[in-house]
């Protein structure tokens, strides 16, 4: 797994809280660095593609395993 | 480029019914909208310090789940007797717990920390005799021309 800049655990809590922690951990960084989010609400997938598209934060991994969800974000320059 | 707009009335105060609002403003806002919401009516419960008093019940609505089947062998009129409100909410608010869907004070926190704009119906608190006290700080109290001033500007506009 590549390195990124911080971590977020989301797993356990449900909509729209992932999405809320996410934001607010994307505050702590700078333009360019990276985060990743694990999370298990399956409803995930589709709302971390919305949030990127819609905040122009980049998701540049998602992929999941064992119920788990994993997303790297790229902060907006 | 200014930010898009979500403007939400808020009409009900029932535990089931104060989640749309806080969960459809915070994630507005996490997704960069300028949201205000209009607290009215029963709304108005929403705005208070303390939540713990917000109820839901099954009368009157056949759509809400029941646990254990309850539905097939309890008479809709039984659902009027007293104490079964207080055990519906009791055990929503469990099943809520137990599939970490956040509580209605965080969510209203996070709302706030977002930027969220409250607003009471300066009609409804008179007409109910509330206090300001009564309300957590931060809100503003208004009328119906204060929310067209942000909802004529809207993106969205939701009713709840």
């Amino acid at each position: 797994m590549a390195n990124v800049d911080k971590e977020l655990d989301a797993r356990g809590l449900n909509c729209p809280l992932p999405i809320l922690r996410t934001k607010k951990a994307l505050n702590d960084l700078t333009g360019g660095q990276t985060l990743r989010v694990v999370a298990t609400d399956p409803g995930a997938i589709k709302d971390f593609q919305a949030f990127a598209k819609q905040t122009g934060n980049e998701l540049v991994e998602s992929g999941e395993a064992n119920g788990e969800f994993t997303f790297v974000l790229r902060k907006k320059a | 480029m200014s930010n898009k707009k979500l403007a939400i009335i808020a009409t009900k105060g029932t535990l089931d019914w104060a989640y749309p609002p806080f969960i459809l403003a915070s994630t507005a806002a996490a997704l960069g909208y300028d949201v205000q919401i209009f607290f009215t009516f029963y709304g108005l419960q929403l705005l208070r310090k303390s939540l713990d008093h917000l109820q839901v019940s099954s009368l009157g609505n056949p759509g809400m789940p029941m646990p254990m089947a309850m539905d097939k062998w309890f008479p809709v009129l039984a659902q009027a007797l007293p104490g079964m409100q207080s055990m519906m909410t009791m055990m929503m608010k469990q099943k809520m717990r137990s599939k970490g869907v956040a509580s209605l004070e965080d969510l209203r926190n996070l709302c706030a920390e977002a930027d969220v704009k409250m607003i009471g119906c300066q009609m409804t608190v008179d007409l109910f005799g509330f206090e300001p006290s009564d309300f957590i700080p931060g809100i503003e109290m208004g009328g119906a021309a204060t929310f067209f001033e942000f909802a004529g500007e809207s993106d969205i506009c939701l009713f709840m």
